[in-house]
């Protein structure tokens, strides 16, 4: 029955990746640019979780979630804003500038070793025994992003700002030119992305708890290609790519004796090859699609 | 007065017997109502696209704009729309001169228009296309909501509300496209080519919703199409460009008449015809 808790794993792994490929995938939506740096959103995400580690629970909590859209708006501000207009590739370079610059804050600020974050470690504890070894925190990441996608889907579609986003997401221009307020729009698809940061940073260090500089840069690395395989021009398949790459990474990782897990990420990305080799638009973009030219 | 642009003149064009821009005349700039632009001349690579056009149109008037292709049509319409830089001349809207505004700070004036090719957002409903439309002149989602259910059911539009406008024909979205436009509770809104590939049938369907979004907004409205009888149809008054400047302005029968407008368009021989019906 052990296939029955390796399917669990890789679906929590794969929803956690599908909420990292949200936050890229909302700003690239509206703006048709990538925030290289969005890692790094999640990674002081998860040292203000170690910071405020002796506060209630619910506090830390919401104290990530306030760090995270705070840096997720600033980031707008600075780098954004500043930069509309400019080509994807730029925004991508300085982005991606910017996460090495954040690392190094991180290192200077936190140290090499990295910081343990004890927060809700009981969820760690196992739910059922015997063959089927599932952990609580694997049933709370399926819940709670669950959560989060069904929130986000009623905003999208039930919502004056969520209308305005999907308008914006399919033609800028004529979003703007018809009177959308497209400042408004940019601000909360970044506050989105940031809260979605947040759930990632509650997330994944409940699971591996240590919080190194580069936490935040190996989670975005593999939530882009996430994003990329699914189809980047469309929230949801960029969301179902993020799942894909998480499923497969996770049910790999299952398969491959442990002494050979050091091939797991050449085994993951191999896959990621052939299938956009095979679909260059996307895993679910439809057949026949323009590929989209970052 | 259609004379006096066969004559080379820029030509009154004032809807209300305003001041006219145009040799010898008072510019419109110090104009207080309606969307005046007030002798516009715009150049592509040096070549003269409008030279000295003015136009006017208040609220409640529909304007039809024909001419040959290249005779400046569109390019009149990005201008009053804020897409396209003027050379020289000025545009006003009720007195505010807006030459140097975004379209997007037009839009937010009251000007709205509508483009060739619609640029409706496929994924999203009719419904919530036309609630865009509401939405972006500060309607709360509630108040947008009720504009767009009662916009779709004034224009006949109701039944197809709640269906992505990527299934609609073409002539349903030319439909939506001006009702979007006129959910903004525009004052003046620009109407570009609405009839463009559509069938005889659609077009007069068309015409219908076009007539019913007008007496709804009490818009002043602008109106090309290379159709020049669903023009007339539907125009107060019409202006004829023709290489980039005014060829004739009038009533739509006096238009039809017009012997400079009739051989700008079918050349001599239109003429010939026109004599002898005249004749009969």
């Amino acid at each position: 029955m052990s296939w029955v808790s390796d399917l669990v794993n890789a679906i929590s792994l794969g929803v956690v990746y599908g909420l990292v490929a949200v936050s890229v995938g909302l700003v690239f939506g509206v703006l048709r640019q990538v925030n290289l740096a969005q890692g790094e959103v999640i990674a002081l995400g998860a040292y203000s979780l170690w910071m405020t580690r002796g506060l209630p629970v619910a506090a830390s909590i919401a104290i990530c979630c306030v760090v995270c859209v705070a840096m997720s708006l600033a980031i707008q501000v600075a780098i954004f804003r500043p930069l509309r207009g400019a080509s994807a590739l730029t925004t991508l370079i300085v982005t991606f500038g910017l996460s090495y610059a954040l690392e190094a804050v991180w290192l200077i600020a936190f140290g090499p070793n990295g910081e343990p974050v004890s927060m809700l470690s009981s969820l760690n504890s196992v739910v059922l025994g015997g063959s089927i070894a599932l952990r609580w925190i694997t049933l709370v990441e399926i819940g709670a992003s669950g959560l989060f996608f069904t929130g986000l889907v009623l905003i999208l579609y039930r919502s004056k700002i969520g209308m305005m986003m999907r308008a914006t997401a399919e033609d800028f221009q004529t979003a703007r030119l018809v009177g959308v307020r497209i400042d408004r729009v940019v601000t909360w698809a970044f506050v989105f992305g940031g809260l979605s940061a947040a759930l990632v940073a509650v997330l994944v260090t409940v699971q591996s708890p240590l919080v190194t500089p580069s936490f935040g840069f190996n989670l975005i690395v593999i939530g882009l290609v996430g994003v990329v395989l699914g189809g980047i021009d469309r929230l949801g398949r960029a969301t179902a790519g993020g799942f894909v790459v998480g499923f497969v990474n996770s049910l790999l990782g299952a398969v491959v004796p442990e002494q050979q897990l050091v091939f797991l990420p050449m085994l993951t990305f191999l896959f990621v090859i052939v299938i956009l080799v095979l679909r260059p638009a996307g895993l679910f973009t439809p057949r026949g699609s323009i590929v989209e030219r970052v | 007065m259609p004379d006096q642009a066969a004559e080379g003149d820029a030509v009154n064009l004032a809807g209300s017997g305003d001041a006219v821009g145009g040799a010898g005349a008072p510019p419109l700039s110090g104009s207080t109502g309606g969307l005046v632009c007030s002798e516009v001349s715009v150049a592509f690579a040096g070549v003269r696209a409008l030279d000295k056009v003015s136009l006017s149109v208040n609220r409640g008037e529909v304007v039809g704009l024909i001419g040959p292709n290249g005779a400046g049509k569109t390019t009149l319409l990005n201008v009053l729309s804020g897409f396209a830089s003027t050379v020289t001349g000025s545009v006003h809207l009720d007195g505010q001169d807006i030459t140097h505004f975004t379209p997007q700070r037009r839009a937010r004036l009251g000007l709205e228009r509508t483009f060739q090719h619609g640029r409706l957002f496929s994924g999203l409903t009719v419904r919530e296309n036309v609630e865009l439309g509401a939405l972006a002149v500060r309607a709360s989602s509630r108040s947008a909501r009720s504009i767009a259910d009662r916009l779709l059911a004034n224009l006949g539009l109701e039944e197809m509300a709640d269906l992505p406008v990527a299934q609609l024909s073409h002539g349903d979205q030319q439909h939506v496209s001006v009702a979007r436009a006129v959910a903004a509770t525009p004052k003046y809104l620009l109407l570009d080519e609405p009839a463009a590939g559509l069938s005889e049938g659609s077009m007069a369907e068309l015409g219908v919703v076009i007539e019913r979004a007008i007496r709804e907004s009490g818009a002043g409205v602008v109106l090309i199409d290379h159709n020049v009888d669903f023009v007339l149809k539907l125009s107060d008054r019409v202006v004829v460009l023709d290489y980039g400047e005014v060829l004739a302005e009038g009533p739509s029968d006096e238009i039809r008449r017009n012997v400079d407008v009739v051989s700008a368009y079918l050349g001599e021989a239109g003429v010939e015809d026109l004599a002898a019906s005249q004749a009969q």
